[in-house]
């Protein structure tokens, strides 16, 4: 092939679109930079995020004027410092929302595949499934298993993922069938390929950008999920320093230290904010036809 | 999806040691077990369960000791009023700003209206009614804290829980709205002298708002679940705090039948939506 010389490679293309998109670059910009302050918690972190100093309780932000920066973002209702908790946190959060997508995209993708794939009696099967998922209140159910099991951040993690599946699920079916009708799975067929090897190599590579797309979204919406259970006390348990929790531990002094449910509060919709931009980014550099 | 409630709730935990308390007996746990029959394999449990709820008996809470179905539509009015109401809201913050920045796109209308949208997407839902608590409720001291009596309680309940679905509709509606307005028998209304706000109230928004039902549909059913949250915040006594209630008690019978009734409600509102999408888009009905 002599026109690779000129014309860019499909990866040179990619990149091309990365860069020219805005929110790509800051959604993930910004979210880079909270998995970074993420792994290095241990160096940023000025104090031990669970070590108690009841003395210096409820210290303001060094941005108040009784603040100081001996912490920089005060301290809690029982004397740790805030930055140190905040910066523990996004690991929390984090590894909820990647545990998760995990979790419920191998479910829903393989539901999803297979329904789109083999269509018939699977995918009526899949559909009920779906359908049945799609009944039942997310949160109510969670709180009660949660409730049940008793909480800790495997518990969490397990039930979210377990129950979250339903829009790989029907995302994953709508684009396989798509992907199905096209001449070139017809020649893979044709050509003999195994019915594994059709799914796994020419499917999935083609409904991959769709999937990614649909990760972004679930993360944001499994990280929201976990701070509304932790915040309910039915999340992760304390002294774990899940943001959630923190606004939960804090609300009853929020009338007199404002900033102990502001600082968790806004740490949590920055985050969802980049992975939301990040998603709508992907969106638009992967499935570009459909902008 | 009865089967799935009932067996969620069962596989997740010793009920009986529940029902007898922590640090009870084993004797008092073998006699609970008799007394509420849960010494009898699951699949019979469920269908004297099942046989009992299909001839309208529900159970008894273990809590209160009262009949579920007394306890849940007590509750459900209140529920349904505020899921209702926050829909009402989000659908109105929806529309205004929806076709505003549909009829000015790309112009600091239509960024504004993408900034409310934004924040309202990216916020929990708790600390928005912890902020709005803040500013209501302490600061200028207009809305009670929190309970429920007077439509001034219902206030910020409704708008925090209004906003958190706000954002889904903001889109739907610019982008259907977008679409619509790009159409040929837009084109003629407008080329026939029809002035813009007309073209936009009555031809546009009927086929835009087609997509809308479907959706106020399922998001109804997710307010009515995401009303455990705010209910509990303003304590609000309806159905979501009545579920957090029992679901801190391990009062199993109420969670069952109230995640029974949710599970109802969503397939019965699909439907709805079905119905009401057939009857303002007349293409449904023949195809």
């Amino acid at each position: 092939m002599d026109a690779t010389d000129t014309l860019p490679t499909a990866r040179q293309l990619l990149l091309r679109r990365m860069r020219g998109n805005m929110s790509f670059l800051i959604g993930f910009g910004l979210l880079a930079l909270i998995v970074l302050v993420a792994l290095a918690a241990p160096l940023i972190a000025p104090y031990d995020p669970y070590a108690q100093d009841l003395l210096a309780r409820n210290r303001p932000p060094v941005w108040y004027p009784k603040g100081d920066w001996l912490h920089p973002l005060g301290t809690d209702q029982l004397g740790r410092d805030y930055l140190s908790r905040l910066v523990y946190g996004a690991r929390i959060s984090l590894l909820i929302g990647a545990s998760v997508i995990v979790i419920s995209g191998l479910i829903g993708t393989a539901l999803g595949l297979a329904a789109g794939y083999f269509g018939g009696w699977v995918d009526l099967a899949v559909t009920f499934i779906v359908t049945t998922r799609l009944s039942m209140p997310v949160i109510l159910v969670a709180l009660a298993v949660v409730a049940f099991i008793g909480g800790s951040l495997t518990v969490v993690i397990l039930v979210l993922g377990l129950l979250k599946w339903d829009r790989f699920a029907v995302v994953m079916r709508s684009t396989t069938q798509q992907v199905r009708g096209l001449d070139y799975i017809a020649a893979a067929e044709a050509a003999g390929a195994s019915t594994p090897r059709i799914i796994l190599t020419e499917i999935l590579p083609n409904v991959m950008p769709h999937l990614i797309v649909v990760a972004t979204l679930e993360a944001a919406s499994a990280i929201l999920l976990e701070a509304a259970l932790s915040f309910l006390g039915l999340g992760v348990q304390p002294p774990l320093p899940s943001w959630g929790l923190m606004i939960s531990e804090a609300k009853n002094y929020m009338f007199f230290s404002f900033w102990l449910i502001a600082i968790p509060g806004t740490a949590l919709a920055i985050l969802i904010f980049a992975i939301n931009l990040a998603g709508d980014g992907l969106r638009d550099v992967l499935t570009p036809s459909e902008r | 999806m009865s089967i799935i409630a009932f067996v969620l709730l069962r596989l997740s935990g010793d009920v009986a040691i529940a029902i007898a308390g922590e640090g009870a007996q084993q004797a008092d746990i073998e006699a609970v077990r008799r007394n509420y029959g849960l010494d009898r394999p699951l699949v019979v449990q469920y269908l004297a369960w099942l046989g009992d709820a299909l001839s309208g008996n529900l159970g008894n809470s273990l809590y209160f000791k009262t009949p579920v179905s007394d306890l849940v539509f007590a509750k459900l009015p209140i529920t349904l009023t505020l899921g209702v109401l926050a829909l009402t809201f989000a659908l109105v913050l929806a529309m205004i700003f929806g076709i505003l920045s549909a009829a000015f796109p790309n112009t600091w209308i239509d960024r504004l209206s993408l900034s409310i949208a934004v924040v309202g997407q990216v916020m929990p839902n708790f600390f928005f009614a912890l902020l709005l608590i803040m500013l209501f409720s302490i600061n200028l001291r207009w809305l009670p804290v929190s309970g429920s009596g007077t439509w001034q309680h219902l206030v910020m309940p409704t708008v925090a829980l209004g906003y958190y679905v706000a954002p889904a509709f903001m889109r739907l509606i610019r982008a259907s709205m977008i679409e619509v307005l790009s159409s040929d028998y837009i084109r003629t209304a407008r080329a026939k002298g029809l002035p813009g706000w007309k073209v936009i109230g009555k031809h546009a928004l009927r086929n835009a708002l087609v997509p809308v039902v479907a959706l106020a549909a399922v998001q109804l059913g997710f307010l009515l679940g995401g009303s455990v949250v705010i209910e509990t915040i303003f304590a609000i006594d309806g159905l979501g705090y009545l579920a957090y209630r029992s679901i801190t008690q391990k009062d199993f019978p109420v969670i069952q039948v109230i995640v029974l009734m949710l599970s109802v409600i969503y397939v019965v509102l699909t439907l709805l939506a079905d119905l009401i999408n057939a009857w303002l888009d007349p293409r449904i009905r023949v195809g």
